[in-house]
């Protein structure tokens, strides 16, 4: 599925919610969800900045995707890093690099985009663009 | 619901703060986040307004009707600054941008007075602003910065701050009342042991000004600094009261107009007490805007302030603990009405974004306040800390908010 399917279908999903309970209520699911990075790997350097609670993402290359692993100590970010990778795991760096996130702001997440909030959802998404950065320029070269 | 008394009627001073009415994510505003900043009463917000509408002008350098209005208004702020604080003189109260300055006033110019082998105090509880600022200091002229220790309730242990008191002691540094965890120290007894070793002490009272009456003479503090936006008044002004003495030996800490007397290229020199301090243009309506606010303050009364929020403290923790696997941080009988807490396998954060979606303000994280957390081991806290414009009803709706967002993480 493309980047842009994949975000049409979180779109649709979020639509059936009436509130911010249930929106909230299924981001907690989601979080605890995601696959756990075992503690002896959550080491400094996979530590993203800016984000109130730690969170640490890793990024392997899978043949010419990225493949992503992340986790945090609060449930709602993990919530947020499950939605994140279920848009741009297994995906090629040029699509991750050229996608457009307007879908965060369709589902009612852009108040987590807030500098104030410092969650880190805009860190997260600038360190997966990172990731695809320096994974694409070593595919070209 | 809410307490009224004849003295204090809450719904009556609520009237005061226009921001109150406000809904936030659809639900009506509840403002726990106070030792972050406080709401700002209309007679604060009027004084602003009235300032700006009728009589801005550059102050201490017009000899026209408007600079005049200003300079009085802004010198008659200082002279209630003054009797608030009960200093001797009015020049002992320098106009800052805030506690941060303050310190870092005071810090700066005490460059000139240390070297090597000297020794700075600070308390385990403080806040990052009055850490860096001695640790600059150290680096600067070798002095060692000692920490005074904590205990679990909170408390600063102090007898090992007696401990770390010598003949090399020259200034020990430790806030009124903690901002994470709202444990009121000891200070008289910290000041008077401290001039035991002929030492200086400086008092960070951003915590402690809205709800303690403060008199630096009875403290005999020497430095005593705060922020007004903790006070009802406006960001980005706050003082530095020294005593005068003090003040007239520290070197000034930045160069400009209004700091000096006379300047030649050859030398300049300085200007009296409080201008030494204050080059630039200050922050005129901010200062005014103080003032008021401690006029207010004082128009509803501290005791009655700190009578009224220590029963919102009581109730608060009562229904607090009910809840399953909280634990308060800093339980000490002596705090002022803050509540720093966590709920068993919950990350503070979740429990902050959550209570945000209920139109609840609270703090989250480390609260500036690294050592502490790292004292309990803790990634932060949830912070509520409560004013005398709150009521039971809003931490009625606060605890049922909190039950609400344990169940949707649990
Ligand atoms: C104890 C304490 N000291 C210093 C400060 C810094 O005050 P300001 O930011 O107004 O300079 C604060 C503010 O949070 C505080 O709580």
């Amino acid at each position: 599925m493309t980047i842009q399917d994949i975000q049409h279908d979180i779109v649709d999903e979020f639509a059936l919610f009436d509130d911010w309970m249930q929106r909230y209520e299924y981001m907690i699911e989601l979080g605890k969800s995601l696959p756990l990075i075992d503690p002896a790997s959550k080491t400094d350097d996979l530590l993203i900045k800016g984000c109130q609670s730690k969170v640490w993402m890793k990024a392997d290359l899978v043949d010419d995707k990225i493949v992503f692993t992340a986790d945090s100590e609060a449930i709602i970010t993990k919530g947020i890093i499950a939605i994140l990778i279920r848009v741009f795991s297994n995906q090629r760096p040029d699509s991750i690099l050229s996608a457009n996130t307007s879908f965060i702001d369709q589902i009612g997440l852009k108040e987590h985009l807030s500098p104030t909030r410092a969650n880190g959802l805009a860190s997260m998404l600038n360190q997966m663009k990172y990731y695809a950065l320096a994974y694409q320029s070593k595919l070209s070269s | 619901m809410t307490t009224s008394s004849l003295f204090f009627d809450v719904e009556e001073i609520r009237k005061d703060f226009p921001i109150l009415n406000r809904k936030v994510n659809g639900q009506p505003l509840v403002y726990f986040d106070n030792a972050a900043t406080s709401q700002k009463p209309q007679q604060v917000i009027d004084a602003i307004v009235n300032y700006y509408q009728n009589y801005n002008a550059n102050i201490h350098r017009g000899v026209h009707a408007l600079s005049q209005e200003a300079t009085e208004s802004y010198e008659n702020a200082r002279k209630t600054l003054q009797k608030h604080f009960n200093a001797p003189k009015v020049e002992d109260i320098i106009l800052t941008s805030g506690t941060t300055h303050a310190i870092n006033l005071v810090a700066s110019g005490y460059t000139k007075f240390l070297k090597t082998g000297d020794e700075i105090i600070v308390s385990a509880l403080e806040h990052h602003s009055n850490i860096v600022p001695w640790q600059m200091l150290c680096e600067r002229t070798g002095s060692t910065l000692k920490v005074i220790p904590m205990a679990q309730d909170g408390t600063l242990k102090f007898s090992a701050f007696t401990q770390l008191l010598n003949d090399n002691t020259k200034l020990v540094f430790v806030n009124h009342v903690s901002n994470t965890l709202g444990t009121i120290n000891p200070i008289k007894k910290m000041i008077d042991a401290t001039h035991r070793y002929g030492a200086k002490i400086l008092i960070d009272g951003a915590q402690a000004c809205s709800h303690v009456k403060v008199d630096v003479q009875a403290l005999d503090v020497d430095y005593y600094v705060t922020s007004a936006h903790k006070m009802c008044g406006p960001t980005g002004v706050g003082l530095l009261y020294g005593k005068t003495k003090l003040l007239e030996t520290l070197p000034p800490y930045q160069g400009g107009g209004e700091m000096i007397s006379e300047v030649t290229f050859e030398k300049t020199t300085y200007a009296d007490l409080p201008h030494k301090f204050e080059a630039g243009t200050p922050n005129i309506c901010g200062g005014i805007a103080f003032g008021a606010a401690v006029d207010y303050l004082n128009h509803i009364g501290l005791d009655e302030i700190a009578a009224y929020e220590n029963d919102l403290l009581i109730y608060a923790t009562e229904q607090l603990i009910k809840i399953e696997g909280l634990r308060i941080y800093g339980p000490t009988q002596d705090k002022t009405a803050v509540i720093s807490f966590n709920v068993e396998n919950i990350h503070p954060y979740d429990l902050g974004v959550l209570l945000d979606k209920m139109g609840i303000a609270v703090r989250t994280g480390q609260h500036c306040t690294q050592p502490i957390m790292d004292f309990y081991s803790i990634p932060g806290t949830v912070r509520a800390s409560f004013a005398f414009y709150n009521t039971k009803t809003e931490i009625d709706l606060f605890v049922t908010a909190v039950k609400k967002a344990v169940m949707m993480l649990a």
